[in-house]
């Protein structure tokens, strides 16, 4: 009996700290979570975006006076594991903002879910545009598609002076899908005719036989708005092939594996991003520079760029709705305008679409160098 | 398609399926005298591409001196394979072993995934076999002159080792019959060690020709070529080392034919793969080059 009682006391005794502490912890620390490839095919992606994230909270640690705890889920680059890791963001973490993730299809698997919790998110790359269509929760820091295809189109026109093109897009990757036909259908209301469109998926790596088809057409330019590995074996296939025709791509080829893997092959490959360090036109984006540059000692990526300002717009939105409630937050993320991020000034639209200006790089001497600047 | 394009089609094929058939030999291999589908066997091709990074950018050695290391590498890590996953399974059940193998595939997979990290990394390959010929207006990558006559050369030499030595002999009576060949005196561990290091040394070939072809390497660079080296090996008649080389030579063919005549299904090239490997197993279970299934338990 005496033990009895004994035990009930000491367990009530550690529910009662327990009810006590718990909320003391709460109270200490706002918990921002995040979604990212840190593995898989897209890694570098991740990786990059973790990098800038974790600069963005050494140059702004607190919001509301408390301090903001950052926590990471690896999605392993896979749509099932980023949709659990949204479910884990949510129900066990209890975060306030969800930073993720770095794909459109990756995206899209998380968001229902953080929609549904009334979690606001915001991903720092995905463009392709269904990823905010229709969702109140879900926001980016990057522009998205059709302005990317169609500038990737005029530029091609316009500037590459090509008036034929051969389109080779990822099947399996919403966000190459999408970007290939904004292209098609602006190149050719501009007057230029596609001579091709073929397939390959995420994870091929023999394009030979397609490379040979678009060989036998010889057009001005080929659009292959695809990832960095994928990029890179097919420049490299395509001038073994002899293929002399200029690459034109997306934003997901800024990645330094791009020039590890492709090297030469991938010289003079164009392609359209988010952010060019000569370009950065902020305060912040210089500081953030600085920072980076001292600490990792090589230059910004676009994708390290915008995870940054994934975190300063979720922090932002925060701090101006003086709340960590969801319905505050997002309602302030929606209505945010001439906010000074990284990679350059963002209005938030219609969506919870920035509108914002893009650049052209293109890779020369082993170097991603700035070509120009597009505004919208 | 004018004939120059269907002549470089043609190249491109038989470039693509005389890797599958140099992985394909491997994987039958073992599968034609343990009677296991090694699903690691993909896996080592990964082992030995990274090691031969490693050996020229970490040891500094040349790459004539680096590549075969990284194939014997490969080999032993084949036998520590075998004595850790396979070994304590051996009077088990043959699905045992099967799922031991699963595990051991996902257990490389990710042990070089956090020892290396998930970004892909370059291959460093040499000048000469990067070079490019044009006959006639086809363009030839030099690899794929040498890849299939490394496969011929590996498989003759195969060929001779399982059929024309005494450890061959032994390894053709193990795949009849484990219990009476180890009655005959015959040391089956030593024998079965040996067909491991045969089987991820050539695996450890494959690695390499297929870095240098496709010069990405990551830690999943090896599900793919796996998988199409066993739908290869199957289409052949598995645990036919010529039927794999068959096998390995039609799956390219009709791959790169696939995409060549029909630009619009290039997505489809993976499932068309598979297509095959259903067809065979409901229609020809044996494959091209099998023989009948006999039982052995």
């Amino acid at each position: 009996m005496q033990r009895k009682s004994l035990l009930a006391s000491a367990m009530t005794a550690a529910f009662l700290i327990a009810a006590f502490l718990s909320p003391v912890q709460a109270q200490d620390t706002v918990k921002i979570g995040a979604y990212l490839p840190m593995t898989g095919t897209v890694a570098s992606y991740g990786q990059m975006e973790w990098d800038g994230i974790q600069i963005a909270h050494e140059m702004k640690p607190e919001v509301l006076g408390k301090k903001i705890e950052l926590i990471l889920v690896d999605t392993k680059s896979d749509k099932i594991e980023a949709a659990n890791a949204v479910s884990r963001l949510v129900e066990k973490e209890k975060v306030v903002g969800i930073i993720g993730e770095a794909i459109s299809g990756n995206t899209m698997a998380g968001n229902p879910i953080s929609e549904a919790a009334k979690v606001p998110s915001v991903s720092p790359t995905a463009t392709n545009p269904l990823v905010t269509q229709g969702k109140h929760y879900a926001f980016r820091a990057c522009f998205i598609d059709p302005f990317q295809g169609e500038v990737a189109a005029r530029f091609a026109f316009n500037e590459l002076k090509a008036k034929t093109a051969a389109v080779i897009i990822d099947i399996a990757q919403d966000y190459c899908v999408g970007l290939g036909n904004f292209f098609v259908k602006e190149f050719v209301k501009l007057g230029g005719e596609i001579l091709s469109t073929t397939y390959i998926q995420t994870g091929d790596q023999d394009f030979s036989a397609q490379l040979s088809a678009v060989q036998s057409t010889n057009p001005d330019v080929i659009y292959a708005p695809n990832y960095y590995t994928e990029n890179a074996l097919m420049a490299k296939q395509a001038r073994d092939l002899g293929i002399k025709a200029p690459i034109l791509t997306g934003d997901g080829a800024q990645v330094d594996a791009l020039i590890d893997i492709g090297g030469e092959a991938v010289e003079n490959m164009y392609f359209t991003g988010h952010f060019h360090p000569e370009a950065a036109t902020t305060e912040r984006g210089k500081e953030f520079i600085a920072r980076f540059r001292k600490k990792y000692n090589k230059d910004v990526d676009a994708f390290v760029a915008l995870g940054a300002d994934a975190y300063f717009l979720l922090v932002e939105a925060i701090e101006k709705a003086g709340s960590t409630e969801g319905p505050k937050v997002r309602d302030a993320l929606a209505t945010i305008k001439d906010f000074q991020g990284v990679s350059g000034v963002i209005n938030m639209g219609e969506d919870g679409n920035p509108i914002k200006s893009m650049v052209i790089n293109k890779v020369e001497g082993g170097k991603f160098v700035y070509v120009t600047t597009v505004n919208p | 398609m004018t004939l120059t394009i269907f002549s470089q089609q043609l190249i491109n094929a038989v470039s693509l399926g005389s890797l599958y058939a140099l992985v394909a030999i491997g994987y039958t291999m073992v599968y034609g005298i343990l009677r296991l589908i090694n699903f690691a066997h993909g896996d080592l091709l990964m082992v030995s591409s990274y090691a031969a990074i490693y050996g020229i950018t970490i040891f500094m050695l040349p790459w004539y001196v680096s590549f075969p290391l990284a194939m014997v590498f490969t080999g032993v890590v084949g036998i520590l394979l075998d004595r850790a996953a396979y070994k304590p399974l051996r009077d088990a059940p043959r699905i045992s072993l099967l799922i031991s193998a699963i595990g051991a595939s996902f257990l490389l997979e990710n042990l070089a995934l956090v020892i290396i990290g998930g970004i892909p990394k370059a291959f460093p390959r040499p000048d000469m076999f990067a070079r490019v010929i044009t006959v006639l207006g086809v363009r030839i990558q030099v690899l794929t002159l040498y890849i299939p006559t490394l496969t011929l050369i590996l498989l003759f030499g195969l060929l001779f080792i399982v059929y024309r030595t005494k450890t061959g002999k032994a390894m053709r009576a193990a795949s009849k019959d484990f219990e009476t060949t180890r009655l005959m005196g015959i040391n089956l561990d030593r024998i079965i060690a040996v067909t491991f290091l045969l089987g991820s040394t050539l695996a450890g070939a494959g690695g390499i020709m297929w870095a240098m072809k496709y010069p990405q390497v990551n830690p999943f660079m090896g599900v793919i070529p796996g998988l199409k080296a066993f739908i290869a090996a199957v289409l052949g008649g598995i645990g036919n080392i010529i039927g794999a080389v068959i096998g390995g030579f039609l799956l390219g063919l009709g791959e790169i034919l696939l995409v060549a005549l029909f630009p619009g299904m290039a997505q489809f090239r993976d499932a068309f793969s598979f297509v095959i490997l259903i067809l065979v197993l409901l229609f020809r279970p044996t494959g091209i080059m099998g023989e009948p299934i006999t039982d052995k338990t």
